[in-house]
C-alpha cells in the first residue's frame, strides 16, 4: 500500500504547512502581550516599592515619597462589604438555578444573569449612583460596595450552578429516601459536596471585581487621605493607579506603576490559585 | 420523631424554597432596577432631544445642547477595529490549543490566555500610555502613513493616542473571551467528523477548514460577538488611550471618543441637571447595545454547546 502522503499534490501539502504554521503563529502572538505587560508592570514598579508604599497616605502632588495604604486598605474594605452583597445572593441564585431552575422561569433567571454579567461595569456604578449616591447624597465606600458586589453575583450564581449540577442525583436520592427534609439534603449534603467548588466560584469572582476602576468612579469616589468610615468616600487601588496615571508628573507615574505591580500581583495569585484548585478536581468540568 | 420531622419539613421546606426564589429574584431585581434608574434619570434629556439625540454632532455643555453621535460612532469603530485585530488570532490560538499544542503544553498555553483575561482594564491603560502610544507613533504609524497613507485610514499627526491605539488595546483584552469560547466550540464538533475528513484524504487543514470550522462556525462567530460586547463597554483603558475628542475622523490615527469614556470623564462634573442626564442616555444607549449583542451571542453558543458545560481542557 503506498503511503497516503504520496498522493497528496505539492499546492495541498504547501496550503497545510501555511495554515498550519499561521495557526501556531497567530497562537505566539497572542501570548506576547501577556509578557510585555507583566514585564512593563515589573520592571516599572519595583523601583518604588518601598515598605513606606504599604504604610504612608499619598503625598501632596510633586512631593517625593508617599505610598497607597489607604487605597489597599480601601480596596480590601470595598470588596469585603461587596462580598457580603455578591456571596449569599450568588449562592442563593445558583442553588435556585440548580435545584429549582430546571424550567421556564429558571431559563429566564439564567438568561437575566448572563445579561447582568454582559452590563458593563460604568452603567452598573451609575445604577449604583442612582440608588445610593443619590439618596445618600454624597459618595461613599457603600455605594462602591453595592457596585461591586451586583458584580460579583452573576458569576457565582453560574458558577454554583455548574458545580452543583455535578453533584451526582444519586446523593440527593439517597438522603431524601432518608427521611431528610428537602432543604437539609440541598444544604448539608449537596452544597456541602460541592463546597470546594463554591469557594473556587467566589475567588474568580474576587479576581474579576477587584481590579474594577470604573464602576467606582462615582460611587466610591476615591480619597487621598485615610478613611475608613464606609459612609464616606474611600480610597481604592485601581482608581488610584488611574488617577496617578493621567497626572503630568513623573513621581505619579512612578506610583502607578508600583500600585499596578501590587494589584496585578494579588490577582494573577488568586487566579493561579484558582486554577489550582480547579485541576484539583474541586470543579472538574467546571469554567 | 416522625411527626416532628414532618412539621419541620412542612415549616422549613417552603421557607427555604422562598429564601432560595428571593435570591433569584434579586437577580431579576437588579437588572429591573438598572433598566428603571437608567430611564429614569435620562427622561429629561429623552423629552428634550427626542430621537435626534442620536444623530446629531453637537457636544455643548455651556449652551445644554448634546447629541451622542460621536460617541457612538467612537464607540462601534473602536470595537470593531478590535474584532479585526482579534478574531483572526484568537480563532488561531483556539485551533492551535485544540488540534496542534504538543499536550504537555496545552494547560500552560490557556493558562497564559487565562492570566491575560485577568488583567485589570486600569492596568492595560496604564500600559497603553506609557508603551503601546510611544511605540505606534515611532513605528507603526509611519509604516502605516507612507505603505497605506492612500487609503484615507492612516493620515493626519501622529499621536500615537487615538482610535489606532484604543483598537490595539481593545483587542489583546478581547482575545482571550474569542479564543476560549471557539475553544468550547471546537471541542464540541464531533471526534468522528475529523477522522471521517481524515480517512477521506484530507490534509490536516483539509480537515479543520471542512469538518471542524465549518461545524462550529455559528459558535464562533457567537465568541465574536461575544467579544463585540465586551469591546463596546470597555471603559477605562480606552480612556486612557483614545484621546478624548467628539469628533468623527476618516483617519485611525486621530483621536476619538466613545460612549462609555464620556461617562467616566465627564459624569462627576457634569453641572447641570440637562447635562446629568444626556450622560445617563448614553449609558442607556450603551446598555441597549450590549444586550443586543450578548443576547444574539447567547443563542449562538447554545445552538453549538445546546447548553453543556464548558468542558475542561488537558
Amino acid at each position: 500500500m503506498p503511503k497516503p502522503s504520496n498522493n497528496i499534490s505539492l499546492r495541498r501539502r504547501f496550503t497545510n504547512s501555511l495554515a498550519l504554521g499561521s495557526i501556531t503563529i497567530a497562537a505566539i502572538i497572542v501570548t506576547i502581550p501577556l509578557f510585555l505587560i507583566l514585564g512593563t508592570v515589573v520592571y516599572n514598579g519595583v523601583g518604588e516599592l518601598h515598605w513606606a508604599f504599604f504604610t504612608q497616605i499619598p503625598k501632596p502632588v510633586g512631593e517625593e515619597g508617599g505610598g497607597m495604604a489607604n487605597a489597599i486598605v480601601g480596596s480590601l474594605e470595598l470588596l469585603g462589604f461587596a462580598s457580603l452583597i455578591g456571596v449569599p445572593l450568588g449562592i442563593g441564585a445558583g442553588v435556585y438555578l440548580a435545584e429549582y431552575g430546571r424550567n421556564m422561569a429558571g431559563n429566564i433567571v439564567r438568561f437575566t444573569c448572563d445579561v447582568l454579567n454582559g452590563v458593563p461595569s460604568i452603567v452598573i456604578g451609575m445604577t449604583a449612583y442612582a440608588l445610593v449616591v443619590l439618596t445618600q447624597k454624597h459618595f461613599s465606600a457603600v455605594a462602591g460596595s453595592v457596585a461591586l458586589g451586583i458584580m460579583m453575583i452573576p458569576t457565582i450564581a453560574r458558577t454554583t450552578e455548574e458545580v452543583l449540577l455535578m453533584v451526582p442525583q444519586t446523593i440527593r436520592e439517597a438522603a431524601l429516601g432518608l427521611g431528610i427534609p428537602q432543604w437539609r439534603t440541598t444544604l448539608s449534603v449537596v452544597v456541602r459536596t460541592a463546597s470546594a467548588g463554591i469557594v473556587t466560584s467566589i475567588m474568580l469572582a474576587f479576581a474579576r471585581v477587584a481590579g474594577e476602576t470604573a464602576p467606582l468612579m462615582f460611587t466610591a469616589f476615591g480619597n487621598m487621605y485615610w478613611n475608613v468610615n464606609p459612609n464616606q468616600p474611600i480610597a481604592a487601588l485601581p482608581l488610584q493607579i488611574f488617577n496617578y496615571a493621567v497626572m503630568p508628573y513623573d513621581q505619579a507615574h512612578r506610583q502607578a506603576w508600583t500600585g499596578a505591580l501590587v494589584l496585578i500581583t494579588i490577582i494573577l495569585f488568586t487566579v493561579i490559585l484558582f486554577r489550582y484548585l480547579a485541576n484539583r478536581g474541586v470543579m472538574k468540568g467546571a469554567n | 420523631m416522625r411527626k416532628a420531622l414532618a412539621k419541620e419539613r412542612s415549616f422549613a421546606d417552603p421557607a427555604f424554597r422562598t429564601l432560595v426564589y428571593l435570591c433569584a429574584g434579586a437577580v431579576l431585581a437588579i437588572v429591573g432596577l438598572i433598566v428603571y434608574e437608567l430611564l429614569i434619570q435620562s427622561h429629561l434629556a429623552i423629552s428634550k432631544f427626542g430621537f435626534k439625540f442620536l444623530v446629531k454632532q453637537i457636544w455643548d455643555p455651556v449652551n445644554e445642547d448634546f447629541g451622542a453621535l460621536p460617541f457612538v460612532y467612537g464607540t462601534l469603530v473602536s470595537s470593531l477595529l478590535a474584532l479585526v485585530i482579534a478574531v483572526p488570532l484568537s480563532v488561531g490560538t483556539a485551533l492551535f490549543l485544540t488540534e496542534i499544542c504538543p499536550r504537555a503544553l496545552r494547560s500552560t498555553m490557556s493558562l497564559l490566555v487565562e492570566l491575560l483575561a485577568a488583567i485589570p482594564s486600569v492596568i492595560y491603560g496604564l500600559w497603553g500610555i506609557f508603551v503601546l502610544a510611544p511605540f505606534l507613533r515611532k513605528y507603526v504609524q509611519p509604516f502605516l502613513g507612507s505603505y497605506f497613507g492612500w487609503t484615507g485610514l492612516f493620515t493626519g499627526p501622529k499621536y500615537g493616542i487615538g482610535m489606532l491605539a484604543a483598537g490595539v488595546i481593545l483587542a489583546i483584552m478581547i482575545l482571550p473571551i474569542i479564543a476560549s469560547i471557539t475553544r468550547e466550540v471546537v471541542l464540541a464538533v464531533p471526534q468522528q467528523q475529523r477522522e471521517a475528513a481524515l480517512a477521506l484524504g484530507a490534509t490536516k487543514w483539509e480537515m479543520l477548514r471542512m469538518a471542524v470550522l465549518r461545524n462550529a462556525r455559528p459558535g464562533i462567530l457567537g465568541g465574536v460577538i461575544l467579544g463585540l460586547g465586551r469591546a463596546l463597554g470597555e471603559t477605562m483603558a480606552v480612556t486612557m488611550v483614545i484621546g478624548n475628542r467628539p469628533e468623527i475622523a476618516k483617519s485611525l490615527f486621530a483621536p476619538g471618543y466613545t460612549l462609555a469614556s464620556v461617562i467616566a470623564n465627564e459624569f462627576t462634573e457634569a453641572t447641570s441637571a440637562m447635562y446629568l442626564s444626556s450622560l445617563v442616555e448614553m449609558a442607556l444607549i450603551l446598555f441597549v447595545l450590549t444586550l443586543i449583542v450578548n443576547a444574539l451571542a447567547g443563542l449562538l453558543v447554545w445552538s453549538i454547546t445546546r447548553g453543556m458545560p464548558a468542558r475542561a481542557l488537558a
